[in-house]
């Protein structure tokens, strides 16, 4: 069943069209990449999602019904980009507050903080003032508070930035412990070896439109291009077959190959078991999001955002 | 409890609790009250009874001076400048020897010199006494007879009496009405500004934190803005009721730690100090009692509540909107916040015309005007209502004031939601203007 439907949704600032026209849905329990350069729209369409904005036009239907902010907000947790909390306020009262915004009853959000703060190791923060947290601890507080109210939803936007190796895995680890227990998880961002690593399924939107949807799997297959590695005990001769050309030649006795159309994998293995030379290892070599996503959007000012955070 | 209301609670704790609201609230009226207390016992203590001898050889004075309390004389022939002090005198006055019409060359010696009470008084006792002399030995008159007259002719008192519609009279005191119309028309200027003021560093530090986003996503931006206009007005409310109880506890304490006596000496002392009106009115302090007792309190203290917390509610939901339109820059603030506080400084000089001319239709309108109604409308309700202030100008400037607040706190809502979710340049007004039709 899917959690979350936008239909058609368009939404136009007086000098762009931040969102135009996209649909997408989301099933219930998917971890779901909405990925895009800067000002591709991602926010906007974020802020549509969680009732932040009305769209111009289309619809969203959360749960199988129209979405209704004031009562589905509850059922929802937002992580926004730019992010931040009461300075002068103490932890624990700051999760408290948003705890109750988020229409808990004060007992009931107590409890829920005491759990979260015991599993992430925050216990001792308590009476400490959030201007006296780091950055890594202050991001690890907002996710905590995100999610506190166990919502079906959980929006994250950029939920890593800021985060040093060790509290991205832990909060990495809750975002899919999160997932098994049944949340559905927007994930927002543009660094895509994490998109790799986490989504299910994803949505690539560039200048308010949306340029791919689809699995991840499917995405990558999609776009491949029929490339092979195959490595071999010696140094290979530079070899023909009809097959196959080859692309490159690798100093680790390896060759990557691309097959025509028309032939399989097994022609190439065919034609080369028939020489000499041991063969140690074949892999398929498909394209990394990082590459699809600079292919699409080639020549757009936002794809040398992608070239820059490659990895 | 209602999301409001948790935000509510939230703004007013958060600020009251804080250090600085503890001090300012508690230190202000100490301030206040000890100051005044400190110049009223300087003052009381000061008044000390200086003892004169006077060398009269031509007997010019005719010993005519009078003893007061700050000076008291003695007429000695054997008290010259070398001995006064060993005598216990503060300082010795020397009449002139050459006659009547040489009063320039009075010569008066002290160690120290004198202080004002008393060279004030000294001076008027000696034209005093040069006057008797001059009329008993001019024109003949006994000088007695011309003090009686002069003291009749003194106590003249207008009562101004004013007579409305119904032929009933109330009597009326300018001084009391204009004096309340400052102070409470004063008190609204500067509440208006500190609250106005703290809605605005509020909002901006809640963009600033960058935590408007994470609110706006569990709460509509409409309940965070009256929520935090709501919560900083109550913080405002307390500070007066504090400041009120403490300092009436406080003038409570410290008047009754006066002796009558001191009291009677002190408001002599500031009367003779200054050269102030010598038609001090007679009884003084008791006058004042009356007069204030004849203000119509219920009204002033009620017009005074419902114009603070209207005009609060009316400046603090556009102080909202500026603070949700700027960022961590406080200059933009300043020139973005210049549109608001200008109705504000006009209201407060049009408040000391009205005092002036309370009737005036400069006063009278903008006394309706919600922007600048809750500081003028307040210097105009103590001079009376309804012969003054008709109730149908205070009925029409009571519902333009609450359609006022509801018409800036529904324009400063639209803006508050769009500035608040913007980050980056200042917007213009132009841009603003266009959030309006969103």
């Amino acid at each position: 069943m899917n959690i979350l439907e936008a239909r058609n949704l368009k939404k136009y600032y007086a000098t762009q069209k931040a969102v135009d026209d996209i649909s997408f849905s989301i099933k219930e329990g998917q971890i779901f990449g909405l990925l895009g350069p800067n000002g591709a729209g991602k926010t906007t369409l974020l802020r549509m999602i969680t009732g932040i904005f009305y769209p111009d036009e289309g619809e969203i239907i959360f749960n199988g019904r129209p979405f209704d902010p004031s009562n589905d907000i509850r059922q929802i947790g937002y992580m926004p980009e730019e992010r931040g909390l009461y300075k002068k306020m103490k932890i624990g009262e700051q999760a408290l507050y948003l705890a109750q915004l988020k229409g808990l009853s004060k007992s009931h959000a107590m409890e829920l903080i005491k759990e979260w703060f015991t599993k992430l190791e925050m216990q001792s923060w308590w009476n400490k003032k959030v201007e006296d947290l780091s950055k890594g601890m202050s991001q690890k507080l907002q996710f905590v508070t995100t999610v506190l109210h166990q919502p079906k939803l959980i929006i994250l936007d950029e939920p890593f930035s800021g985060l040093d190796p060790v509290n991205s895995n832990i909060i990495k680890d809750e975002i899919f412990r999160l997932a098994k227990k049944g949340a559905t998880i927007i994930f927002s961002t543009h660094r895509m070896e994490q998109v790799e690593e986490i989504c299910d399924h994803i949505v690539l939107v560039n200048k308010g439109k949306k340029i791919l949807d689809g699995t991840v799997k499917n995405v990558k297959q999609d776009f491949k291009k029929n490339l092979f590695k195959i490595g071999f005990f010696s140094e290979p001769g530079s070899n023909y077959s009809n097959a196959f050309e080859i692309v490159k030649q690798n100093d680790d006795h390896s060759l990557t190959v691309k097959i025509h159309e028309g032939f399989s994998p097994n022609d190439v293995l065919h034609f080369y078991l028939q020489q000499q030379n041991a063969i140690v290892s074949f892999n398929e070599l498909l394209p990394s999001l990082n590459d699809i996503f600079i292919q699409l959007i080639e020549g757009t000012a936002a794809s040398r955002q992608f070239q820059s955070t490659t990895v | 409890m209602s999301k409001v209301g948790l935000i509510i609670k939230r703004e007013y704790l958060s600020r009251v609790r804080k250090k600085t609201f503890i001090l300012t609230t508690i230190l202000t009226p100490l301030l206040f009250i000890g100051m005044i207390a400190a110049v009223t016992f300087i003052t009381a203590k000061n008044i000390r009874n200086e003892k004169l001898a006077v060398v009269d050889e031509q007997s010019l004075l005719k010993s005519n001076l009078k003893n007061s309390k700050s000076v008291s004389y003695e007429f000695r022939n054997d008290v010259d400048t070398s001995n006064f002090k060993s005598k216990g005198f503060t300082a010795i006055l020397f009449a002139p020897h050459s006659g009547i019409n040489q009063t320039r060359n009075f010569k008066l010696i002290s160690e120290k010199s004198l202080n004002r009470i008393a060279n004030d008084r000294i001076d008027k006792d000696i034209s005093h006494a040069l006057e008797s002399n001059m009329i008993s030995q001019e024109l003949k008159i006994d000088p007695v007879l011309i003090d009686s007259i002069k003291s009749r002719a003194n106590e003249v008192k207008i009562e101004a009496v004013k007579k409305d519609e119904l032929g009933k009279l109330t009597s009326s005191n300018f001084d009391i009405a204009s004096g309340i119309g400052y102070l409470t028309g004063f008190l609204i200027y500067i509440t208006l500004f500190i609250y106005g003021v703290m809605v605005m560093r509020g909002v901006m530090e809640e963009k600033t934190n960058r935590i408007a986003e994470v609110m706006i996503s569990s709460v509509k931006p409409f309940q965070l803005m009256m929520g935090k206009i709501i919560g900083i007005g109550a913080v405002g409310l307390t500070q007066f009721l504090i400041w009120i109880i403490l300092i009436s506890g406080l003038s409570v304490l410290f008047g009754s730690s006066l002796s009558p006596e001191t009291m009677q000496q002190v408001q002599n002392a500031q009367q003779g100090a200054g050269g102030m009106q010598q038609s001090a009115p007679p009884g003084g302090m008791a006058a004042l009692v009356t007069n204030l007792s004849s203000v119509n309190w219920i009204m002033v203290v009620g017009c005074f509540l419902f114009y603070f917390l209207g005009g609060y509610l009316f400046y603090a939901s556009l102080f909202a909107a500026v603070g949700s339109a700027v960022n961590e820059d406080s200059q933009d603030a300043q020139s973005l916040s210049f549109p608001i506080t200008l109705p504000i400084i006009l209201a407060i000089i049009i408040m000391i015309n009205a005092i002036n001319d309370p009737g005036s239709s400069l006063a009278t309108w903008s006394s309706i005007i919600p922007f600048f109604s809750p500081i003028v409308m307040m210097a105009r309700i103590p001079f009376g209502v309804p012969d003054t202030v008709p109730y149908w100008q205070l009925g029409l400037s009571m519902v333009l004031l609450v359609l006022g607040f509801l018409f800036t706190t529904w324009l400063s809502a639209k803006i508050y939601r769009t500035g608040i979710l913007l980050y980056g340049k200042k917007p213009s007004w132009k841009e603003m203007v266009k959030w309006l039709r969103r």
